[in-house]
């Protein structure tokens, strides 16, 4: 069986980001670029599926420049077999690089798909429904727990105050949260083995997007903090302000 | 705690390829999310943290330069060096493990072996699931390790092994010990197995430095020792001199870890300490000490990169090793008792790595070659006179 992995190259939340000149762009200057932290619990998911099914091929995909490929190459030290680039320098919404994937998974035949919940760049949390949608199959989101028996998966999902247990069959789309899995450190024998596997490189076809950057701007600065003093005398003034300015409590 | 973003001052990350920056990234991302929440308290117990063995296997660690066929990674130096410098970011103890089991145990035995002694130890040595030890020094014998009273005598199938060592970092816990002894007044190397009858461990205690780290006593009564278990290749002090080589490289950039998690602590620290209303990271003396830290990690970094480049190309000698790993475990040294200065009383915590280093060090200072050693070695070099022989 083919399992496809949805991975995304982005900035370490670690990192200060800074716009770029024409203002619609992250400036990557003095970014360090990770492996998007939710495509990691898809990643192992993925590995681990493989691993009990004990037979397959795990695919990675990214579409993105030439960059993308450090996180790819980080997928295939983690075990991954092969990885595929979608290459393009262009911005793309959600939509299109949605649409890119899904041609790509189709033309693999990968029935099973897994991606990060979200990617921590821009933080819209569709791309993998978007997927789904495009290729017709099923899809299960913010997933943290995977079982697949045959053709039928059932998953635990989180939603507001609880959690869900939905099942559904292959094919199918699996978004990944935090506590799925405890994603596996790239071994120093898996980075040796990863120099020998393939990254093949692709034109998807051209982007038709349906969202446009108009302007990226930062958050305006915090305001300075207040010091009231140091006692409790002021304890009473403090409960006024965080009632009548802050409108905290 | 800001996550720890590495040092480097000039761009030396520029000269690393992909792969030796994913080695490292791994290793760190090991060390910050598996070691070092566990550290402190495995430190003041004086335990050693056994559940990162395994992990360290099946990240690769152990004998990461030796080829595939023994279940290695098959990595360069420059691999290996900065795998070391991780490991001790978080403790010399860590590093300590590693470096024995794969500079003084993998090693000998992948380079003075026998097909089926490698065969036998390094893929299980590889995976953590056997653990190995090196013993060289003796109590009288630690400069001087020619002069070794360790002996073994040649019986009907095998050896029969008597004497001492001391110092032996892993004894106790270890399934093979690599022991050198003389045989015939010629020093060779054995490998006494655990539960060889006559053969005992215990560790040593008391210790207020590398308190993480298991460090043994080795004693041999009469163990007999099969011919089998004879390091073929193995002849002369040249010998335990070899590996001892591979270990002191992997010291002189385990220590600039250390150095680096000093300065990392003192850099942040002095900016958030505020004393006569300003960080006092705006004091000129703050400010000195700083500054002398980051150049030294630096130069320690650029010399340790070379000396990487000149072992994969075959051309470093002893001396250039000696060198390295005097200049940098003094300068680490020195770089955590000058964090530990910058920390003021708040550096002597457990709240903070400071303190922890600075023991360490002092140990790592004067293991695998004293400090003064070194300095007798490469003035020999540069003079042609030895002055201790």
């Amino acid at each position: 069986m083919k399992i496809a992995v949805c991975v995304s190259h982005v900035p370490d939340t670690a990192t200060k980001v800074n716009v770029g000149a024409e203002g619609k762009s992250i400036d990557p200057n003095g970014v360090t670029y990770v492996v998007n932290p939710y495509d990691e619990f898809a990643i192992e998911e993925a590995l681990k599926t493989k691993e009990k099914i004990g037979d397959g091929e795990v695919v990675a995909i990214s579409v993105g420049p030439d960059a993308n490929k450090e996180t790819i190459r980080k997928a295939l030290a983690m075990g991954v077999d092969s990885g595929v680039l979608l290459k393009d320098d262009q911005f793309r919404d959600s939509a299109s690089v949605a649409k890119a994937l899904a041609e790509e998974i189709k033309a693999l035949g990968a029935e099973l798909v897994f991606f990060g919940k979200q990617a921590v760049d821009y933080d819209n949390s569709v791309v993998g429904q978007m997927t789904a949608e495009y290729l017709g199959y099923n899809c299960i989101s913010v997933v943290v727990d995977f079982k697949l028996d045959d053709r039928k998966v059932t998953c635990e999902r989180e939603i507001e105050g609880g959690k869900e247990i939905v099942s559904t069959t292959l094919p199918v789309v699996i978004t990944t949260q935090k506590g799925l899995n405890d994603p596996r450190y790239a071994s120093l024998k898996g980075i040796m083995a990863a120099k020998r596997k393939t990254i093949e490189e692709k034109q998807p076809a051209a982007a038709e997007n349906k969202v446009e950057i108009i302007k990226m701007k930062k958050p305006a600065s915090k305001q300075p903090g207040k010091v009231l003093g140091s006692d409790a005398t002021v304890v009473p003034e403090l409960v006024r302000l965080l009632r009548e300015e802050a409108k905290v409590i | 705690m800001k996550k720890f973003k590495g040092v480097d001052y000039f761009k030396i990350e520029d000269l690393l390829t992909h792969e030796e920056k994913m080695v490292r990234d791994s290793v760190r991302e090991f060390v910050e999310e598996e070691f070092l929440p566990v550290i402190e308290k495995h430190y003041q117990n004086a335990t050693f943290p056994f559940e990162m063995v395994k992990k360290m296997g099946e990240l690769g660690v152990f004998g990461l330069t030796l080829p595939p066929e023994y279940g290695c990674a098959g990595l360069n130096n420059v691999a290996y060096g900065l795998v070391m410098q991780e490991l001790e970011r978080g403790d010399s103890g860590l590093r300590s493990f590693a470096s024995v089991q794969s500079g003084l145990v993998m090693y000998p035995i992948y380079t003075f072996g026998s097909e089926d002694q490698k065969m036998k130890w390094l893929p299980e040595l590889a995976s953590g699931e056997k653990i190995g030890c090196f013993g060289l020094t003796e109590p009288d014998y630690g400069s001087n390790p020619g002069g070794m009273v360790t002996k073994a005598e040649k019986v009907e199938g095998g050896f029969i092994l008597n004497g001492a060592k001391m110092w032996i970092t892993n004894g106790t816990i270890a399934d093979v010990a690599v022991v050198w002894a003389k045989l015939d007044g010629v020093i060779k190397g054995f490998l006494v197995e655990k539960g060889f009858e006559g053969f005992s461990a215990p560790e040593m205690k008391g210790k207020h430095s590398l308190r993480a780290s298991i460090t043994s006593e080795l004693i041999f009564q009469d163990v007999f020792v099969p011919d089998e278990n004879l390091l073929p290749g193995s002849g002369g002090l040249k010998s335990p001199l070899m590996c001892l080589n591979q270990a002191r490289y992997g010291i002189a950039w385990g220590v600039i870890g250390s150095a680096m998690a000093c300065y990392d602590t003192a850099v942040n620290y002095s900016k958030s300490r505020i004393q006569f209303n300003r960080p006092i990271a705006g004091y000129q003396l703050t400010q000195q000490k700083l500054v002398y830290m980051l150049t030294e990690i630096t130069k320690a970094q650029l010399l340790n990169y070379h000396m990487a480049k000149l072992k994969d190309d075959q051309k470093v000698k002893h001396t250039h090793i000696s060198m390295a790993k005097r200049n940098n475990c003094e300068a680490a040294l020195d770089i955590a008792r000058t964090s530990r200065e910058i920390l003021g009383a708040n550096g002597i915590l457990d709240e903070y790595p400071v303190m922890r280093h600075a023991a360490n060090l002092e140990s790592v200072k004067t293991y695998e070659g004293t400090h003064e050693m070194h300095t007798l070695i490469l003035g020999e070099d540069i003079t042609g006179i030895s002055a201790f022989e």
